[in-house]
This record gives structure tokens, C-alpha cells and sequence, in this order.
């Protein structure tokens, strides 16, 4: 028995142990090479290596630099403006759409979603040069309005059938009660079952605004100014020469970019396993 | 099934009841005669006593017919010649405009049909009910009732149709054409060719041999770069899911952050960290390993030799990809019923049998759709291999880089010196029936919608 007691003892330990060294180690190899990157937006423009250097001097001239000799102002007010239209948007077509599949039987139900689904998953990349053509036709290039549209319609499918996986999660009961109570389309939709689905709503908007701060193709090909560039291509632009990359700038603005976002997705975090689980899993 | 709102279900009558209504004969709608009024929009409406529908339906009719002769036919004849005149014509123009077109024609295809179908449907009901709504307001109450799903997602329906269905036509055409570095409008005509460039792919050895390198390296890319992350997100979450770990939130937070950032900046980043000579790896990592372990590692050609830029990349997608199936896992995780386990422990079961009888296959089972869609994801992983090292280094032919993937080819097929857009559509166009094909196949055996409640 004590032996008995002690290999289990000794495999507890040895459990514990383990999982504290991966724990560890993928923390490392995750925060290891963000640091990095944070260090080197700190430091001064004249470096050698892109390493973890804690001790050479720290300075903000990346920033000030940023601010007063290039445009990286003008991309982040670009890119916040067209990431919010794409995020308000995306949330109110997927939400309405997300409700109609999830509580209406209908003609078509069944295959409508599942057609573009499948349809969107011919890449686009053949087409860009359609999509420069038609925004020249419209008198669209340069434009937040035509990067917005090819955002958010971009995003509707997957989206879509996430929050209708949500919607699905929501008693039908309710809205059942509600409306024998009298209460019309609008009332159930708004009143009942939209505040049950806050959790999702906010992950919808989370990554319908980040999708413009993370594209740099589409923007690439339709933005040609430099004043109106985002965030992304104009980040690019700083270490695309070879030999001459302004690896620090880059930093700097990548730095500034990211920060929000990560903000944003800490305080959300809580939303996704239940806004995933659900609507992204069966069963 | 169950839940359908009210008056939602109108048009569903059994035979039975029209026969019964037969005998009251001067009230009767001939269905298929208000069917064959409206082949002209409206008709069919106003034979139905229902005006205020057939003049928006007649409206929307003119507007099309008006349309088509000021604009469509132009659009049309131009999408079939092409083009006649170089510097005049440009042919780019008019291969995408007769796409617009071809768009406006299969939604009034929709209306149309739509029109037939309500003239029908409104005859029948003045066959069973011997009435119908006929002023405005009632017909507009019933759109709202009855519409009110199709209202909710029209929103939806158009931008789709722009933002998708467009660009896929238009990949889908461009396939069937010449487009190229010598025939580039206005300068030069754009031709249909048929199916030449699809030929070329399989007879021309350049592209052949290229094509199937290329090929080749997407597919071994997809399955190790999401499994990595798809294997790395399951062992995470099932190892920090234990009860007695301290930090457990600190360590979910850390583990999100890869997701949190934006993939292009992470990329951008390693892409210096790999850097032969001056990336971290090279100058700070494996120095470091070689002082911890006592081994005498050498500086690896991260950049510049193709193999280890490779294994480079695979790292990097599995780091960028597994929070999120983490994330999910996680979820699932919390979700088994503890009974289950409480019972396999009663049985007697050791800690591999639970996880290989019970985790595992919940897991699976739960999120076998996202599964696929990562692999699709990564098959066309452009952003990565593109920011990374530019499909480099070195060239395996007709402009593809060691390391390009399908996706990545074909970017430079149409961005490059001397473009070959005609081909990437082609090229397009077979890795969609690739892609489609294999994730139907595996929705369709992992029931991903098959189950009614679901879709």
C-alpha cells in the first residue's frame, strides 16, 4: 500500500511538473518574440540585430519620427474610419441574417447560406484586378466606402452562420411567449432575443474590426495615395526595401497598432469560448 | 423543425380544398392563366385585382427592359466581341461590365420568376378563400408578415452578390480569355480562347512542372501547418484545463496573444527574427540553446535555403493558429458532462484510455467544421507565405518562388513583370474545385449541415 501510494504520489508530482514546464516554455515562445518587437520600437534607429536587447538605451525618437516625418497618422485615422463603418455594418447584416436563419423557415433556407459559403471560398486573388477596374468604373478608388463594402461583404457568410449557431442557442420559448403576449417581428427581435445575444454581438464587431487592420492586399491594390493608405500597407512600405528597412519605425507603428486591438480582445476574451463553442461547433 | 411564426405559412393547400372551392365557378382564378399573364411582370397582378402590386411589378419590368437597351445590350455584345478596335475598345472594361450585366439579368431572372410564382400563388388563394387582399395596405401587411425573412436578409443577399458572386464571375471568364502581358487593353484586344489555358496548364511542361511542384508544396504546407496548430491548440487546452494549475487566466491571456495581434504584424516580425544575419534566432536563440545543452548548433540558413525556410514557416503558422482552436477546445472541454468521466473511473479506466475514448473524440466531434475550415484556410494561406520571404527564396519556375503556394503563385502571376492573369484564373478556378470538393466531402461526412436543426 505505501508503495502503491508513493509511485502515485510520485506520478502526481511528476504530472504537475510537466504541465508546469510546457506551461512555462509556451509562454516563452510566445511572449519571446513579441518582446522583441516592443523592444526594438523603443530603440534607437541604428541597430544591427532584430533581438530581445534590454540594455542598450531606450528612447521614444520611433514615435516622434512616426508623428512628424511620415504619414502614420493619416493611415491609423484611415484605418479606424473604415474599420469602424466595416464593424457598425458587418454587425447589423449579420445579426439580421444570423436571426432570419436561425428563427424562420423559409424558401431557400436551407441552401442560400450554404451556397455562398462554399462560393466564398474561391480566392479573389485572380480578381483583384477586377475589383481595381470596377472601383475605377465607380469612381472608387482611394475611398472608404469601397474598401468597407468588400469588407463586409467578404465577411457575411462565416459570420453569419456563426451568430445564426449563436441565435440557435436562445430558447425558442421566449419568442414564442412573446409573440402569443402580441409582440410583433420587430418586437421579439429586439426586445427578447437580441439582448440575450450580447456576448456574441461583441465578438462580431471585435473581428469585423479587425479585419481592416489585419488586410493588407485588398487595401494594397485599391488605396494608391500615399495619404490614404492604411495602417497595414503603409506599415509594409517601411521594411518592403531590403536595403533599406527602417526596422524600428516599423516597430514603432506595429506597436501602436496592435495595442488597441489587444485592449479590445482582452476585454472580450470572456465572450469567445461561449460565442465559439456555440456557434462554431455543433452538439 | 417546429417554430414557425405566424402567417408565415400561407401558401400550403392540399389538393382536396381547391377541389372543393371548384364548384363555386364565377369566383374561380384560373392559376394557370394568371401564371401565363405574368411573363409580363404585373399582369398576372392586375388579373388578380390587385393593382397597387402590378404597377411596382410593371415598374420594375420597364426599368429592366429600359436598362437593357440603354445599357445591357452594349454590355452584352461588348462582353461577347471582346472588342473590335485596339485604343478604342478596352477590353478589360468590357469583359467586367458584361459581368455587371450578367449579374442585373439573373436577379431580374429572380424577380421574374418571383412575379410567376406570387401570380399563381395569388390565384390559388382566390380559388380556396374566394378573396385576397387587394388594397396597398393589406398587400404591404402581408409582405411584412410574410416577407419579413426575406426583408432581413436582402441586406445581406446584395453585398454578397457584389463582393462575391462578382469577382468569381469574373476569375470564371477571365479563365476562357487570352489575358496577358501581350495582350494587355487598350493597346492590344483581349480574345476568348476557350479552354487553352486550362490545356496549357497540363501540356505545356513549364507550367506542368511547375504546377505540380508548386502543388505539391501546398499540400504537404496545409496538412503540417494546421495540424500543428490544430495538435499544439488540443494539448494546450486539455493541459492548462487542469484544476490545480496556479495562473490559470495569466496563462489563458498569454496563450490568446498570438490571435490578438494582427497576423501581418507577427509575420512582418519573425520575418526579421528568421533573418539570416541579423534575426534573433540566429544571434540569440540558438546561441543560447548551445550554451544551455552544451551543443554546437550552427547558424541555419532560415532565409536562403528553402527546406528550413519551409520549417520556418510551418513554426510560425502553428504559433500564429493554435489560440484560436485552443480557445474552442477549451470551451468543448468545459462542456463534458464530469458523469462521463466519474464512470470511466468507476470502470477502471487509466488516463490514456479517458482521453483517447472520451476527450478526443468530443473534440472532434464538436468541432470537426472548424477543423476543415482551417485547413482550407491554410491552403490558401496567402498573407504568411507572401509577408514572410516572398514565396522565396530562389525560382521553381514560371515565376514561382521555392516556397509559393498555389495561392501565392497566382498573386504573382497577375502582379508581376510580365502578367499572366489568364492562367492565374485558370489556375484559380481548379484550386476552388479542389477546395470546394474536399470540404463538401468532409462536411459532408463530419454532418456538419446535415442536421436540420443546424441548417
Amino acid at each position: 500500500m505505501g508503495e502503491f501510494m508513493k509511485s502515485q504520489k510520485f506520478a502526481r508530482f511528476c504530472n504537475r511538473f510537466f504541465t508546469y514546464a510546457f506551461l512555462l516554455l509556451l509562454s516563452l515562445i510566445i511572449i519571446y518574440p513579441l518582446l522583441i518587437t516592443v523592444s526594438t520600437a523603443f530603440r534607437e534607429a541604428n541597430i544591427v540585430s532584430f533581438q530581445l536587447d534590454l540594455h542598450s538605451n531606450w528612447t521614444l525618437d520611433n514615435f516622434r519620427e512616426l508623428f512628424t516625418n511620415t504619414l502614420y497618422k493619416n493611415w491609423y485615422i484611415n484605418t479606424l474610419i473604415i474599420a469602424v463603418a466595416t464593424m457598425v455594418l458587418q454587425v447589423v447584416i449579420v445579426t439580421l441574417a444570423g436571426y432570419t436563419y436561425s428563427r424562420y423557415r423559409f424558401k431557400g433556407r436551407k441552401y442560400s447560406l450554404v451556397f455562398f459559403l462554399i462560393i466564398q471560398m474561391v480566392p479573389t486573388m485572380a480578381a483583384l484586378t477586377a475589383f481595381y477596374v470596377l472601383a475605377n468604373i465607380l469612381n472608387a478608388l482611394d475611398t472608404y466606402w469601397f474598401l468597407t463594402l468588400l469588407y463586409v461583404g467578404g465577411g457575411i457568410p462565416m459570420n453569419t452562420w456563426l451568430m445564426k449557431g449563436y441565435f440557435d442557442t436562445v430558447p425558442r420559448d421566449l419568442d414564442e411567449s412573446a409573440r402569443i403576449d402580441g409582440a410583433g417581428h420587430l418586437r421579439v427581435f429586439w426586445q427578447i432575443v437580441l439582448p440575450l445575444v450580447k456576448p456574441m454581438l461583441a465578438v462580431q464587431a471585435l473581428w469585423a474590426f479587425m479585419g481592416p487592420f489585419g488586410d493588407f492586399l485588398l487595401a494594397k491594390f485599391l488605396l494608391r495615395t500615399p495619404e490614404y493608405l492604411t495602417v497595414a500597407v503603409g506599415l509594409q512600405q517601411f521594411i518592403s526595401n531590403p536595403t533599406d528597412q527602417k526596422v524600428t519605425l516599423f516597430a514603432a507603428g506595429a506597436f501602436l497598432a496592435a495595442l488597441p486591438i489587444c485592449i479590445l480582445f482582452f476585454f472580450l476574451q470572456k465572450n469567445f469560448v461561449s460565442g465559439l463553442t456555440s456557434g462554431g461547433t455543433k452538439g | 423543425m417546429g417554430f414557425s411564426p405566424s402567417g408565415f405559412q400561407i401558401s400550403k393547400f392540399n389538393g382536396n380544398e381547391v377541389q372543393k372551392m371548384e364548384i363555386d365557378q364565377n369566383k374561380l382564378k384560373n392559376v394557370r392563366k394568371a401564371g401565363l399573364y405574368s411573363l409580363i411582370p404585373g399582369l398576372g397582378q392586375f388579373y388578380n385585382k390587385q393593382p397597387f402590386k402590378g404597377v411596382i411589378f410593371i415598374a420594375i419590368f420597364l426599368l429592366f427592359v429600359f436598362q437593357m437597351a440603354i445599357a445591357g445590350i452594349p454590355a452584352l455584345t461588348g462582353f461577347i466581341t471582346l472588342g473590335t478596335t485596339p485604343r478604342v475598345d478596352h477590353s478589360l472594361f468590357l469583359l467586367i461590365k458584361g459581368s455587371l450585366q450578367i449579374i442585373v439579368i439573373l436577379l431580374f431572372f429572380v424577380f421574374y420568376f418571383l412575379n410567376i410564382y406570387d401570380a399563381r400563388r395569388v390565384a390559388t388563394i382566390w380559388n380556396v378563400k374566394g378573396k385576397a387582399n387587394t388594397t396597398a395596405k393589406a398587400i404591404l401587411k402581408n409582405a411584412w408578415d410574410s416577407g419579413f425573412p426575406y426583408l432581413l436578409t436582402i441586406p445581406a443577399y446584395l453585398a454578397m452578390t457584389f463582393v462575391i458572386i462578382f469577382p468569381v464571375l469574373v476569375t470564371l471568364f477571365t479563365a476562357f480569355t487570352n489575358y496577358d502581358f501581350y495582350h494587355i487593353p487598350p493597346f492590344k484586344l483581349i480574345d476568348w480562347v476557350g479552354l487553352k489555358n486550362f490545356l496549357n496548364i497540363f501540356s505545356l511542361s513549364s507550367y506542368r512542372e511547375t504546377f505540380t511542384s508548386v502543388f505539391s508544396w501546398t499540400i504537404i504546407w496545409t496538412l503540417c501547418a494546421t495540424t500543428g496548430q490544430i495538435v499544439l491548440g488540443i494539448l494546450t487546452a486539455i493541459v492548462a484545463n487542469q484544476d490545480f494549475i496556479k495562473g490559470r487566466r495569466l496563462f489563458r491571456i498569454i496563450f490568446l496573444l498570438p490571435w490578438a495581434i494582427p497576423a501581418f504584424i507577427t509575420i512582418m516580425s519573425f520575418s526579421n527574427i528568421f533573418n539570416d544575419s541579423i534575426g534573433a534566432i540566429n544571434t540569440q536563440v540558438i546561441p543560447a540553446i548551445n550554451h544551455l545543452l552544451f551543443t554546437d548548433i550552427p547558424a541555419i540558413s532560415w532565409k536562403t535555403d528553402p527546406f528550413w525556410t519551409k520549417v520556418a514557416l510551418i513554426i510560425i503558422q502553428t504559433w500564429l493558429g493554435f489560440p484560436y482552436i485552443f480557445v474552442m477546445v477549451t470551451g468543448v472541454l468545459q462542456s463534458i458532462p464530469g458523469d462521463l468521466y466519474e464512470a470511466a473511473r468507476i470502470d477502471g479506466a487509466n488516463f490514456w484510455q479517458k482521453f483517447w475514448r472520451i476527450t478526443l473524440p468530443m473534440i472532434l466531434f464538436a468541432t470537426a467544421p472548424v477543423l476543415i475550415t482551417q485547413y482550407t484556410f491554410n491552403f490558401n494561406n496567402f498573407s504568411i507565405i507572401y509577408l514572410f520571404n516572398n514565396g522565396g527564396p530562389g525560382s521553381v519556375g514560371s515565376g514561382a518562388g521555392s516556397t509559393d503556394i498555389l495561392i501565392s503563385w497566382i498573386y504573382k502571376l497577375t502582379t508581376g513583370t510580365s502578367p499572366q492573369y489568364a492562367m492565374a484564373a485558370a489556375i484559380t478556378l481548379m484550386i476552388s474545385f479542389i477546395v470546394i470538393g474536399v470540404s463538401l466531402i468532409a462536411f459532408k461526412k463530419t454532418n456538419a449541415f446535415g442536421n436540420e436543426e443546424m441548417m
